[in-house]
């Protein structure tokens, strides 16, 4: 196993030996401790990499992560696994806003709570959160699904596109366009595997779907007033 | 015959025919006016300004022998490969989507020719477009439309784009008749949507996030690669100072005349300041972080011909960018097409509606059989020509002010013909030594 200290070592230097790591696969474990809440660590990695970061993470923790499986062992900041291709990220305790924004694939799992704007403009994605999201979650998302365990805040799926939402507790308000759908089996069946893929024990017939009505995807003047 | 005179209408200077055209059209529709290009309005501009030739207090250089250096590069203060133009004019960003992957890729063409750089846009990079350019910088938008670490590290820079000229805090468009299979499957979009993108970055406002989101790109680039952050033009000081401090390594400043590929009619008419007025508030700002040609400056907004190009440069900027200007060379609006412009109900040299796809030149459409008529190697050497000749222009100016570099240009090279140019521009108004607004 591969150990960075970043009471000692910096993020440059981190970041640096995973993406030279990556051409060679040699250590595929890794362990980063003391990582202090520090932005941008373990962004940009290319290969199927195992990443343990023990304590809380700042900003953009596992940015653009393409095949690796990072696992934080505390809280994180804004904008984790922002724009992740591939591999899966997992948060033990809770993130700040805009976890996941604009991720084309991949998973992200949130143990804790996250902020708002959760999965905003997500592209293929696949979010699970085991507590409850913030307000604006999904807002302008494209592709993928967003799985919430507790509740969510107000105008949730705002300008939504293609993304699938399924929420078990209560949603505050839906935004723009974003309206309840039918569960049928074919839903059940993929929470039940994503509910299983994030490692949570719930049962898929108590959540409830919503997705886009795909009223505003071409202007029309009588939709003016839903903005 | 009469003796009477003909009567003369008076046109109302308030309710002028176009005016009364918009109200009626929108009384028609019900919705407001969408087009492409820039500003139509008069607007104060680089015409405003002229260049002082040498004569017995400087001496000039020899038109055709003595030698005026072009070149310029961007990114020196934190990139570990800063790009080495040869000459100072870009091609500006402009999306695969909003052009045809033809004219993407005669941009690239005559860019590389020529020894500049092109850019992508909102929609992600093209294979044709890397292929075809030397130099590729590559648009991170509020979008992020095809947004990916592959692509991120084949650009030789990444321009981190907050706005506009055309549009300063408006998000990008793309009608439906634009979002063919290609440019939705780029977008991960359904197809033919109205695709109206998000004005704001998804994962950081204001300027302390910004400096982190640089930093990741850093991180994620291993600090190869220099960071532009492209501004559309209305508080330029307060902007380039925070885009400064973000820890850019270039500025890109783009004026409200800067051509758009669609978006309301009243948003580009009335929203921004003309690069004239943005210009010397960002060189103040460099100027006092001690950053001016550390950080480069590029600017855009209605740069057309050599003498904008010298006059920009000679105003602080360390290179300018084009788009509208780039796609007229690339065949846009060439009288050639004045026929068939005027059944869609436009003409050569008027032609703006590149928002919704009819394009005869082939270059802001998507339909297969009018993009195929834009031949990629020909229209590229066009552009070519065309940024050679800015650049000709430009070296001739400089010559006769007596530079040996366009960026040895300064604002003293400058005087303005109006009231309104001299205080933009900050230099003295022709013949005399006021500078409006600081003192005599
Ligand atoms: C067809 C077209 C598409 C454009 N697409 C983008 C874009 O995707 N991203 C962007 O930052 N600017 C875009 N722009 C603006 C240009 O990058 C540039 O700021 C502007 O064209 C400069 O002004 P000029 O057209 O007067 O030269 C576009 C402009 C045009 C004409």
């Amino acid at each position: 196993m591969n150990k960075f200290d970043l009471a000692t070592d910096s993020v440059r230097e981190l970041n640096q030996a995973l993406h030279d790591q990556a051409k060679e696969l040699t250590e595929r474990e890794w362990h980063v401790s003391n990582p202090g809440g520090k932005h941008n660590l373990v962004v940009g990695v290319n290969e199927a990499l195992s990443i343990d970061i023990d304590g809380h993470a700042g900003y953009y923790c596992a940015g653009m992560n393409q095949k690796a499986t990072v696992t934080v062992h505390g809280n994180v900041g804004v904008g984790v696994a922002e724009n992740m291709m591939s591999g899966v990220v997992r948060v033990k305790g809770s993130a700040s806003q805009a976890a996941g924004a604009t991720a084309h694939g991949g998973l992200l799992v949130i143990e804790g709570d996250a902020g708002a704007r959760c999965g905003i403009s997500m592209k293929g994605v696949d979010i699970v959160v085991g507590g409850s999201i913030g307000h604006m979650s999904c807002f302008m998302a494209q592709a993928g699904r967003l799985v919430v365990c507790g509740d969510a805040g107000d105008a949730l799926g705002d300008s939504l596109y293609e993304t699938r939402i399924y929420v078990k507790g209560t949603v505050k308000s839906l935004g723009s366009d974003c309206i309840e759908k039918e569960m049928r089996a074919e839903h059940l069946d993929e929470l039940k595997e994503l509910l299983h893929r994030a490692g949570f024990n719930e049962d898929p017939a108590s959540f409830k779907r919503y997705g886009s009505s795909r009223q505003l995807y071409n202007f029309k003047v009588d939709n003016a007033s839903a903005y | 015959m009469s003796d009477k005179p003909t009567p003369v209408l008076r046109e109302s200077a308030t309710f002028d025919r176009l005016t009364i055209q918009e109200i009626q059209r929108a009384a028609e529709t019900g919705i407001y006016d969408i087009r492409g290009g820039g500003t139509k309005r008069k607007l104060p501009h680089f015409d405003d300004l002229l260049l002082l030739g040498a004569s017995m207090s400087r001496y000039p250089l020899e038109g055709y022998r003595e030698k005026c250096g072009t070149d310029v590069v961007l990114g020196t203060r934190f990139a570990k490969k800063p790009i080495h133009l040869k000459i100072p004019v870009t091609i500006a960003g402009m999306s695969f989507g909003a052009l045809s992957a033809q004219a993407k890729e005669a941009l690239g063409r005559g860019a590389s020719i020529a020894g500049t750089s092109t850019t992508t846009g909102d929609g992600g990079m093209t294979p044709e477009e890397r292929g075809q350019s030397q130099t590729l910088v590559y648009q991170y938008l509020p979008s992020r439309y095809g947004m990916n670490p592959d692509d991120l590290r084949k650009a030789d820079a990444i321009e981190i784009v907050l706005g506009q000229g055309a549009k300063p805090g408006g998000g990008g468009m793309l009608l439906g008749m634009k979002v063919t299979e290609r440019v939705a499957g780029m977008r991960t979009l359904p197809i033919g949507v109205d695709q109206r993108s998000a004005c704001r970055h998804p994962d950081w406002t204001g300027p302390d996030d910004l400096a982190i989101k640089i930093a990741e790109i850093r991180e994620i680039t291993d600090w190869e690669k220099p960071i532009y952050v492209k501004i559309g033009a209305s508080r330029p000081y307060y902007d380039v100072k925070l885009a400064i401090k973000a820890g850019a390594d270039v500025i890109v400043l783009d004026g409200m005349q800067g051509g758009t590929a669609a978006t309301q009619e009243v948003f580009i008419e009335h929203v921004g300041i003309p690069i004239l007025a943005a210009i010397p508030p960002a060189v103040q700002a460099l100027q006092e972080m001690d950053m001016h040609r550390k950080v480069q400056l590029i600017v855009s907004g209605g740069i057309r011909t050599g003498a904008d190009v010298a006059k920009a440069m000679a105003m602080g900027a360390d290179a300018v960018a084009i788009g509208t200007a780039a796609l007229i060379a690339l065949g846009d609006n060439h009288p050639r097409l004045d026929e068939e412009l005027k059944k869609i109900g436009s003409a050569a040299g008027y032609y703006d509606d590149w928002q919704n796809g009819q394009d005869p030149a082939g270059i802001t459409t998507q339909n297969p059989e009018l993009s195929r008529r834009l031949d990629p190697v020909e229209a590229g050497r066009r552009l070519a020509n065309y940024l050679r000749v800015l650049v000709l222009e430009a070296q001739t100016m400089a010559r006769a002010c007596g530079k040996s570099h366009l960026h040895n240009l300064d604002p003293e090279d400058l005087v303005a013909l109006t009231v309104e140019a001299a205080a933009m521009a900050r230099v003295p108004l022709a013949g005399t030594n006021w500078v409006p607004g600081q003192g005599f």
